[in-house]
């Protein structure tokens, strides 16, 4: 054998040659060992941020009072009605459709790929993998191209359609540009250049019970993690907030009653103990 | 009407998204309200010392205090599904004019103060420090939204322009800069009880004229009551109904009808405004305190149901905040609000649009009208921004899209809607609306007229329409001065209540039949 093949190092080499290739796997070890703790440390810490992050967001805009009814007209008069509004407007973009039809098209693309593409990912978090999640591999392979193609849209719209190229940041051409080198990282990996997606699969179940696993180093499985791990990190500080935000935004999740129900913050309630109407006094 | 000093946009027969023309409408401002104005609403003038440490900390704390703006300025991801919504930017062309960058604005200056990335990386977020020129591009472009909310129908998370304006307004007002028409109108609703400044005795007589002038017209004794303890409803209408052409016509709509249904009825020297401009500038305290005057006046006069007349944003305010604000409404199981709640009958909607009122009348055969006494009319109706996208009518969502449009066909034989996507909730605001109905906009309530008067053109081209029938008297005074700008004439203006009182039929007592008959022989 002339050739050192990842994986555990020989512990038997033959020949001087083999003492320089037990050498060269002891070093590849080490640096595979000391990637596969970066990545590791890499995801945890990802993951604390992301998910503390998002807490921290989600219970101020929980707390924060909503003092008046400003439920966008017509709105549904029952909590039933407002579930309905809500889902249609999480799973259809309903408000999307109604303004811009190419937004809603390559944004709509964008999101439903992403969906495919990460239930799909979950075959790398679960042994055994779930039937359905099984049965959509294939569509979640293809789906890929279609979030490349949607992100794709909704950048050419940043610099084709004057209305946008002004509101646009540069962070927003770099979260697009984020998405999309996710995207074709995860492609190259699917169809060009395969990975051991066998030790990969390992190497997640593994971080998810504290017990590491080597990391395979495919320059491509990097940075694909890599980038996948900043969009974590970057989640509770950027405009991603728009996901937690549309179930708290009032124009949206209020019912449409207030003659019949009395509407009062906790603030806006202090105002009433010092100025009952002058019929009280 | 003299030679404008600005271009009037051209009708097309389209509405056209323009392309962007920086700075177009920076120039437009509206006058600054004097130290006096100020305080008598509360807030300081001029700019304060501290300013930008008093205005950060306002920020913060109106964060705190509303949801939505902490929600708006987190949500947004400059999609551009807002971008040609606003009428002020399809008519000034003016880039801030757009509602994300009207938000954009503000969510700059929350980027820096606020947020992670703001702080650390303010160039890459598009994050800014606030200062005096900033503060100056808020006072011009937060006065140059009319608060109507046609952005937050299309917006995927529903961010609301008009939240963001609001709170730039009244942090604005909170360092000492305040706009001169908005802030004088609110102290005069504090201190007279109008936005009109008219006083008890004044309102007196112009009711009794109008009585009079009825009573000539018809030989009916239609009464205007005025502070009349123990009535059944108390109306309370926006002061401009009191004199203003058109709205005036739409007053006398409503007594008509109270008349024909014989049902009690007051106007409240108190509570003679419906309007309530606080709302405008996003001020909890002054919208509260203005409100006020209404339950005060429904418990002094023993009142068992409120009807709230023609207006845009006072149907808002008393629809969806009144009974959150002073207990005008149902449901409250504390003792601020059951005070008036166990006085107001269960079997009305408190507060009673009047077009609701009417409405239920024509559906119980209550009224008789003669449809052909509007024929000389062929009438389109103009959703009022407020009334469409921060109110209902009725128990069903989109009442208030039916309801008028029933009532004027149940009165007039010629209606014919606008084109589809500029009425109900798409509906384009007038461009007056959310206290920029001052003449020192004048250029801005022309151009952001115009969408609406793209649609209204093509019915008057296509199907010979000469009325536009109107809810809301910010509408009618706005539409009044600013169609002549598009070649129409002023009169095509006029209220909903004004058709119903055209067509409406009042039994005559016999007396004055003989009185007038007796008046024709001598004459």
């Amino acid at each position: 054998m002339l050739r050192c093949q990842g994986g555990e190092p020989s512990i038997t080499p033959k020949n001087n040659y083999g003492k320089r290739c037990l050498l060269n796997e002891l070093l590849q070890g080490m640096y595979m060992s000391f990637l596969t703790v970066l990545f590791a440390c890499l995801f945890y810490a990802a993951t604390a941020i992301l998910v503390v992050g998002l807490l921290l967001k989600i219970r101020t805009y929980a707390r924060t009072p909503a003092p008046l009814k400003i439920p966008t007209t017509p709105a549904p008069t029952t909590k039933g009605g407002v579930v309905l509004r809500l889902t249609r407007e999480v799973a259809l973009f309903e408000s999307l459709f109604k303004s811009n039809k190419w937004i809603w098209l390559f944004g709509y693309l964008f999101h439903a790929a992403l969906l495919l593409v990460t239930l799909r990912h979950l075959r790398y978090f679960t042994e055994p993998v779930w039937t359905p999640i099984e049965m959509i591999q294939p569509f979640g392979m293809y789906a890929g191209f279609a979030m490349v193609a949607g992100l794709a849209g909704l950048w050419a719209r940043r610099f084709l359609v004057d209305r946008v190229r002004y509101i646009s940041t540069p962070s927003d051409h770099l979260i697009l540009m984020l998405l999309i080198a996710i995207g074709l990282s995860g492609l190259g990996m699917t169809f060009v250049a395969h990975t051991d997606i066998v030790a990969v699969k390992a190497f997640m179940l593994g971080l998810m019970v504290f017990d590491l696993q080597p990391l395979p180093t495919d320059p491509i499985l990097l940075i694909h993690l890599s980038l996948v791990a900043l969009l974590m990190i970057i989640f509770p500080i950027s405009k991603l907030l728009h996901a937690p935000g549309i179930f708290f935004s009032p124009t949206r999740n209020q019912t449409d009653d207030p003659r019949d129900r009395r509407h009062l913050s906790p603030w806006a309630a202090k105002l009433e103990s010092g100025t009952q109407s002058k019929a009280d006094a | 009407m003299a030679a404008p000093k600005f271009d009037v946009p051209k009708l097309t027969g389209f509405i056209e998204v323009p392309l962007l023309k920086e700075g177009a409408s920076a120039h437009i401002k509206s006058f600054p309200a004097s130290d006096v104005i100020q305080e008598g609403i509360g807030y300081p003038g001029p700019l304060v010392d501290g300013w930008h440490d008093k205005a950060i900390a306002k920020m913060g704390d109106l964060l705190g205090r509303y949801r939505s703006l902490q929600v708006f300025m987190d949500a947004c991801v400059h999609c551009g599904a807002c971008t040609d919504k606003c009428h002020y930017f399809i008519g000034t062309a003016d880039p801030k004019n757009m509602p994300v960058a009207r938000q954009e604005l503000m969510r700059s200056v929350y980027r820096r103060h606020f947020t992670f990335a703001g702080k650390y990386f303010p160039s890459l977020v598009g994050a800014k420090d606030l200062t005096e020129e900033t503060l100056q591009d808020w006072y011009s472009y937060y006065y140059q939204c009319s608060e109507c909310r046609r952005c937050s129908v299309y917006c995927p998370y529903g961010i609301d322009t008009a939240e963001v304006t609001m709170a730039g307004r009244e942090i604005l007002d909170t360092v000492g800069i305040g706009q001169k028409y908005t802030n004088e109108i609110i102290g005069k609703m504090h201190k007279i009880g109008n936005n009109l400044g008219l006083p008890g005795p004044a309102l007196a007589d112009t009711l009794e004229g109008l009585e009079e002038d009825i009573f000539d017209n018809t030989g009916v004794p239609v009464k205007l009551p005025l502070d009349l303890e123990g009535a059944e409803i108390m109306l309370v209408t926006p002061s401009a109904d009191f004199f203003a052409e058109p709205h005036v016509e739409s007053l006398i709509g409503y007594a008509k009808v109270f008349h024909a249904a014989g049902i009690s009825w007051t106007l409240s020297s108190k509570a003679s405004e419906a309007g309530n401009f606080g709302l405008f500038i996003g001020s909890y305290e002054n919208m509260r305190r203005g409100a006020m005057r209404i339950r005060d006046a429904a418990l002094d006069l023993g009142v068992k149901r409120v009807v709230v007349g023609e207006c845009g944003h006072a149907w808002r305010v008393a629809y969806s905040f009144w009974n959150t604000l002073t207990g005008v409404g149902h449901g409250g199981d504390d003792p601020f609000s059951k005070q008036l709640q166990k006085q107001l009958d269960p079997k009305y909607p408190a507060p009673q649009h009047i077009c609701e009122f009417t409405y239920d009348l024509i559906q119980q055969g209550k009224l008789k009208f003669d449809k052909s006494l509007n024929d000389h009319r062929i009438i389109t109706f103009h959703d009022s921004c407020n009334v469409a996208r921060g109110s209902r009518m009725s128990d069903m969502p989109g009442g208030q899209f039916i309801i008028p449009r029933e009532i004027i066909k149940a009165v007039a034989n010629n209606f014919h809607d606008m084109q589809a996507e500029t009425i109900h909730e798409g509906t384009f605001c007038c461009g007056g609306g959310g206290g920029l109905l001052t003449d020192d906009l004048m250029e801005l309530r022309v151009k952001g007229a115009l969408p609406r008067m793209e649609a209204f053109n093509n019915v008057v081209q296509e199907k010979q329409v000469n009325f536009l029938a109107l809810i809301c008297a910010i509408c009618k005074s706005q539409f009044s001065k600013v169609i002549p700008y598009y070649g129409f004439d002023m009169s095509m203006v006029g209220g909903v209540h004004q058709l119903v009182a055209t067509a409406i039929l009042l039994e005559v007592p016999e007396e004055t039949e003989q009185e007038s008959e007796a008046e024709e022989s001598e004459a």
